[in-house]
């Protein structure tokens, strides 16, 4: 042993052959298998959510649920069909809202005038509002929108749910824009642009992608939440009519799920995996449209 | 646009060498200023029509600063601040009340990055005639830029194939192409080959020379060959550190093998011969 020893000494032989019970080895086996478990269980509650809908959800889902109106307490069948048209109309309101608002701010905070007092101001403001609770935008389109016109509507949901687009669409339109190449923002003003071609025929263009992006995240985040539709669009058993209380896929899930009637309950379940659908099929077309144009 | 330019083809046809050329674009460079770093001080540069003008220097010796100041890219550095004249036909640039666009319209500029737009081949050269509302023949219009560009054969077949597929030496004749499809008066180049391989360069350099029958070139470059190759008058620069700061200022100018050869200045004669302190 001894002489092991000395002859190791002597010529100074490296260990490299590995030594999986050394304590350093240990403990990043240990710390990497941590991060693998973690991993894999940021996964569960998303498939357990998803196995759950296509389960209960799946059973009711029929072409019938997309065209009928919802059933009365102890009727059968009957769909929500004026749901799913009411959502789309007032997340359609809302984008009608957001998006040239968005974008147009996004335009002056990222090139007009990105380090003014009003940028600062706006930029701040928006990072807040994106963790606004979703209840106060309701609060306020109802303060400001149902209480002066005396009545819940669509246009009211449509006003609330914009409150919680705009900030998303303005911070992802403001980095795609930010994110366009100053070599060509140079190349459009060297060779004559006014600030406007330059935006319109250069800049724009190339952060289109980003910014539809964004707006894409924007719509699919609206279309799910239900606390601002609470106070403003209310919850109907009719079709849309844009002046009056309106139905919706998340105030309907929220509304029947709490019945003791099963048919109701059922097309809760089947309402929400309408609604996970729709909202799955707005992130792969962002992902298509966001991922084709790059160079 | 098209009667003025057919007018100062004719003009340059009958200038001969030995003649002193016009000066198109006279910049005067009193003070420049970066917030309240000064950049540059006390730089005449006049450019000489359909002459190729070299600006060499050491880094941060200013020349690329006097070359944005002409036709006011410059501008676009919010704390940029410009003391002097820059005379194009007998206008200060800099008056309050030119307009900074159709000076940029007029005095054109090929960056160190090739940066064409992304964009078709075909709409990057027109993209300044549409600019400008060019109303006539646009193929016609675009296929002379190509071709004045060395490009035409290369991507005559792939027009609307994007402008960023092509390689760096491509990009950057396509990018002089989007230049003088508008022909402009002055052409300004700020290092246009640094980027580029050495048969690219070669390439870009003849383009230069063909270039100048028509348009007023101006250059930056770092590369001293480059300069004896290319221009007819070179301005040298250096950097002042006298007075604390980096301000760059213009040490001499004059036709390039006299200044080459000759140098008037003991600093010209140390930088040329590699003996930079």
């Amino acid at each position: 042993m001894k002489h092991a020893q000395t002859a190791e000494n002597e010529f100074h032989l490296p260990r490299l052959e590995r030594q999986p019970f050394e304590p350093r080895a240990l403990k990043s086996i240990v710390l990497s298998s941590i991060t693998v478990a973690a991993a894999i269980t940021a996964c569960i509650p998303l498939f357990s959510v998803l196995i759950m809908l296509l389960y209960r959800g799946g059973k009711r889902l029929s072409l019938e649920v997309f065209y009928q109106l919802p059933p009365t307490a102890f009727e059968t069948g009957g769909g929500f069909g004026n749901a799913i048209v009411g959502t789309l109309f007032m997340v359609g309101i809302a984008a009608l809202i957001s998006v040239p608002f968005g974008i147009l701010a996004a335009i002056f905070l990222a090139e007009l005038g990105p380090d003014s007092k009003v940028a600062i101001t706006a930029r701040f403001c928006a990072k807040i509002m994106t963790g606004l609770p979703s209840i106060l935008a309701g609060v306020f389109a109802y303060a400001a929108v149902v209480v002066v016109f005396k009545t819940y509507s669509a246009w009211a949901g449509g006003i609330a749910l914009s409150l919680l687009m705009i900030p998303v669409v303005l911070l992802t339109a403001e980095e795609a824009i930010k994110m366009v190449p100053r070599a060509m923002k140079e190349a459009a003003v060297g060779i004559g642009c006014t600030p406007a071609q330059a935006m319109v025929k250069v800049i724009l263009p190339v952060a289109l992608p980003g910014i539809i992006t964004g707006v894409v995240l924007a719509v699919a985040r609206a279309a799910g939440e239900t606390a601002p539709l609470l106070f403003t669009a209310l919850f109907s058993d009719y079709w849309l009519k844009a002046q009056e209380p309106t139905a919706s896929l998340a105030v309907l899930i929220y509304n029947y799920s709490g019945m003791p009637f099963e048919n109701q309950i059922e097309l809760a379940w089947a309402a929400s995996l309408v609604l996970v659908l729709m909202v799955f099929l707005l992130n792969i077309i962002s992902r298509t449209l966001g991922g084709r144009k790059k160079i | 646009m098209l009667m003025k330019s057919t007018q100062r083809e004719e003009k340059a046809a009958t200038q001969t060498n030995d003649t002193p050329a016009e000066v198109v674009l006279d910049c005067h460079a009193e003070q420049i200023f970066y917030g309240d770093f000064l950049a540059v001080r006390d730089s005449k540069v006049p450019i000489q029509k359909n002459k190729i003008t070299g600006f060499i220097g050491p880094s941060g010796c200013g020349k690329s600063t006097v070359l944005k100041s002409i036709n006011r890219m410059n501008d676009l550095v919010r704390t940029f601040r410009f003391e002097g004249k820059v005379q194009f036909h007998g206008i200060d640039i800099y008056d309050k009340k030119v307009d900074p666009v159709s000076v940029r319209r007029n005095i054109g500029m090929v960056f160190q990055q090739p940066n064409p737009f992304s964009m078709s081949i075909y709409e990057n050269v027109a993209f300044g005639l549409r600019l400008n509302r060019f109303r006539g023949n646009m193929d016609e219009k675009v296929e002379k830029a190509l071709r004045g560009a060395a490009l035409w054969d290369e991507v005559k077949n792939k027009l609307k194939n994007n402008g960023l597929s092509l390689s760096g030496g491509q990009q950057q004749r396509l990018c002089i192409a989007r230049a003088i499809a508008t022909e402009p008066q002055v052409l300004l180049m700020d290092e246009p080959c640094s980027a580029l391989d050495p048969i690219a360069t070669r390439q870009v350099e003849e383009l230069m020379i063909q270039l100048k029958q028509r348009f007023t070139v101006a250059i930056v470059t770092h590369n001293m060959q480059q300069a004896q190759r290319v221009a007819d008058q070179t301005a040298f620069f250096a950097v002042d550190i006298s007075q604390g700061g980096r301000t760059g200022y213009l040490v001499e100018m004059g036709p390039t093998s006299e200044l080459f050869n000759n140098p008037k200045e003991q600093l010209t004669k140390d930088y040329l011969h590699g003996e930079f302190s």
